[in-house]
């Protein structure tokens, strides 16, 4: 993955806020998993999270589009604050696509139907172009092939780029990636970055936890690395990498780049 | 050293056949039936046995007598046909009671009310049992077209209800054709039209009370776009309330009186064998379904009542026996309802037995629902599935296909359960109907061919039951383990 094969050209980040995040904290019991979490996103912004596991960079993510719950501060997506607000959570949910690592497709339905259940239900599309715009994306993700199997005849890279798809079939204007690769063969997982590539190549607004550290330097306009439920670090790739300013970071980074 | 440890393959091999002993029958002989000392031992003991049961039992099943009329003579009959000590089975009994042990005291001349209902169940069980299948469906309705007309013949069915039920599964077959979903239709109605068809009485008191079906849809449609699902569903099932409390039988009585429509009345007392078996199995089976889902998405609930509730009434159902529930169905009921309200016994013990299996399904799916990774749930809420679309397009699909099986487990104990109702006097196939034969001065002492004749058709029911849960699991098997 080298830079000069990415097309910078649409990856323009705008002066938009996507996403607010002010104070937030969150505990799962007693136990203090976020930390005072302050961080605004702009739109067309392409954020690589990454950090020890039990660092909280997972519950980061999924507290934006309200998989888990946050007890103090704010997360404004959008526009629009998650609270308790039912009607909220929804909308906020159907504008944020989500990627997790195990794909979490529906296994009783076909990959079609993976595609256009959510567009169908939730946003009211009419069958046929719901299916059209899921077989637009499933070329794009380049398996229109395997639009009548069941996520279990596919492979794993294959699942991963299905789920992938199911997201962007809902129109989402914030992309989410839990992980998208750790559950793969090493051979699998340049497939799913290719897709993830193309899609930043299109401007998407992504927060992606990952280990891909070539990902990060490729991609990312912005890298934050988190430790013990807490921003510890955050720069522009380069300076991440080669210029890291605190200790933890640099054992961090020492330990996955180091062998 | 190095020349050992390095190999190329310069020919790649054919397949060749495998041994003798690895294949066909002598295979399958010596790994299933002679893989060892232990194992022939057991195969040469289980022939044995086998052997000495149907030699005993053989000349019983080759002597039997059809003829008779009673069992002294069936005792003559065998004896003069294979001699002193020969024993032999006495079907006689069967042939001349079988009504009884399929309608009880139904009255002989309304046969063809029973019989009509049975078939329009298999009829409106197609679509849902074979959705999606045409040809299967086809299948089916063209056998109860078939079933119908002899079986309404020999019953002497009115002339008009012949035509009417050509009419109707003419009408099904064309339409399994074209739009085989509308088909739904016929299975949502044919509760009251088989309640109607078994108990008789006026035509109206089933039209009436589907009425209120009708009252709770269409204030539903007009709510639902400004109050939201929950709201307007309470509403409207508030509406039907109030329509089959208030409204109801002044209107069934209006109407009534200006169109006197009927059947002949059938009292529940009259109901019995199979007739009664399959009612109150059918309809438990039918309606515990739905509850029991509810009771387990009740389980699950974050709402601290409903959750309590649905537990609460979970453990109070499963920790009573059944026949407690039915005496309570049939004598406490009655202490707690108003003098004089006559609620009828079967329906009674119909609500009680569905209330049981109910209590009993919603373990079972719920043990359904925790089979589910969390992902799956995860990925419902991540695209903005509400509550209940999640649980209906994603969740409950995959929860129910697991628990088949035992759903299934479940509707078979049910279906046999229904013989407990010998406990509160109603005439059940087993106990029941088997008591008044033997009864009989003739057919005193005949003990195995009543319960032979009656566990043999438990037996092609439930394995039906069996055989199609196993149909329904394969068509169902999507993730190619």
């Amino acid at each position: 993955m080298s830079d000069a094969a990415i097309d910078r050209s649409k990856m323009q980040i705008s002066d938009e806020v996507a996403i607010q995040i002010a104070g937030m904290n969150k505990w799962y019991g007693t136990f203090h998993v976020l930390r005072d979490i302050n961080m605004t996103v702009q739109r067309g912004e392409r954020i690589v999270i990454c950090g020890p596991s039990g660092s909280g960079k997972s519950t980061l993510i999924r507290c934006i589009n309200r998989l888990e719950e946050h007890q103090q501060g704010q997360i404004i997506v959008d526009g629009t604050e998650l609270t308790n607000d039912l009607k909220n959570i929804d909308k906020v949910r159907s504008e944020v696509g989500m990627v997790f690592q195990h794909f979490n497709l529906f296994p009783h339905l076909t990959i079609l139907e993976n595609c256009t259940l959510a567009p169908i239900w939730v946003r009211k599309v009419p069958k046929k172009e719901a299916e059209e715009t899921a077989m637009h994306f499933l070329r794009k993700v380049k398996i229109p092939e395997q639009a009548n199997k069941y996520p279990g005849q596919l492979s794993g890279g294959q699942q991963q780029r299905v789920a992938i798809a199911r997201s962007l079939c809902m129109k989402p204007r914030i992309m989410l990636f839990d992980e998208p690769t750790s559950a793969l063969d090493p051979e699998m997982i340049k497939e799913v970055l290719d897709t993830m590539i193309e899609l930043a190549e299109e401007g998407m607004t992504m927060l992606c936890v990952t280990h891909e550290m070539g990902f990060a330097q490729a991609v990312a306009n912005r890298v934050i690395f988190m430790d013990q439920g807490q921003i510890v670090e955050q720069n522009e790739p380069k300076e991440f990498f080669n210029n890291p300013k605190s200790d933890r970071t640099k054992l961090f980074l020492s330990q996955i780049l180091g062998h | 050293m190095a020349s050992e440890l390095s190999f190329v393959r310069d020919k790649m091999l054919p397949p060749s056949a495998p041994p003798v002993r690895e294949a066909g029958a002598v295979k399958w002989l010596r790994e299933n039936l002679f893989s060892g000392p232990f194992n022939t031992t057991l195969t040469i003991l289980g022939i044995v046995v086998i052997y000495m049961i149907i030699s005993a039992s053989l000349p019983w099943w080759l002597n039997s007598v059809w003829n008779a009329g009673s069992l002294a003579e069936c005792r003559d009959i065998v004896i003069a046909s294979a001699g002193e000590g020969a024993t032999g089975a006495c079907w006689a009994m069967i042939r001349e009671r079988w009504h009884q042990f399929i309608f009880g005291f139904y009255p002989p001349d309304q046969y063809w009310r029973p019989v009509l209902a049975f078939g329009l169940l298999v009829a409106a069980l197609a679509p849902v049992l074979f959705a999606g299948q045409k040809k299967n469906m086809s299948i089916i309705l063209g056998v109860v077209a078939v079933f119908l007309v002899v079986t309404l013949g020999l019953a002497g069915a009115p002339v008009g209800a012949w035509i009417a039920t050509l009419g109707l599964l003419g009408g099904m077959l064309a339409l399994a054709q074209v739009q085989p979903g509308k088909l739904l239709w016929f299975t949502a109605l044919f509760p009251a039209l088989c309640f109607w068809l078994l108990w008789g009485g006026s035509v109206w008191v089933p039209i009436v009370a589907l009425m209120g079906f009708a009252v709770m849809g269409v204030a539903y449609t007009a709510l639902v776009a400004r109050l939201g699902p929950t709201g307007s569903a309470l509403i409207a099932v508030f509406l039907a309330l109030l329509w089959w409390l208030f409204i109801d039988v002044p209107l069934t009585q209006v109407i009534d009186g200006m169109m006197p429509w009927g059947l002949v009345s059938v009292d529940s007392d009259q109901f019995g064998g199979f007739l009664l078996a399959i009612t109150i199995g059918v309809t438990a089976i039918t309606f515990s379904l739905p509850i029991g889902i509810l009771l387990a998405l009740g389980r699950q609930s974050d709402m601290l009542i409903v959750k309590t509730l649905c537990v609460g009434f979970i453990e109070f159902i499963r920790g009573v026996p059944l026949i407690t529930l039915l005496f309570t169905a049939s004598l406490l009921l009655q202490y707690f309802l108003p003098p004089n309200t006559n609620f009828d016994i079967i329906l009674r013990v119909i609500i009680l037995v569905t209330l049981f299996a109910a209590a009993y399904l919603a373990e079972v799916i719920r043990g359904g629902l925790a089979a589910l990774p969390s992902g799956q749930y995860e990925a419902a809420d991540a695209l903005g599935l509400d509550y209940w679309r999640a649980q209906r397009l994603i969740i409950l699909p995959q929860a129910l296909k697991i628990s088949i099986p035992s759903i299934v487990s479940t509707f078979i104990g049910l279906f046999k359960d229904t013989t407990l109702v010998a406990f509160v006097g109603l005439m059940d196939p087993l106990k029941g109907v088997t008591q008044i034969v033997r009864a009989d001065i003739n057919w005193k002492g005949i003990y195995w061919e009543p319960y032979i004749f009656v566990g043999a058709i438990f037996f092609v029911i439930c394995f039906g039951m069996s055989r199609y849960s196993m149909h329904l699991e394969r068509k169902l098997k999507t993730d190619h383990r």
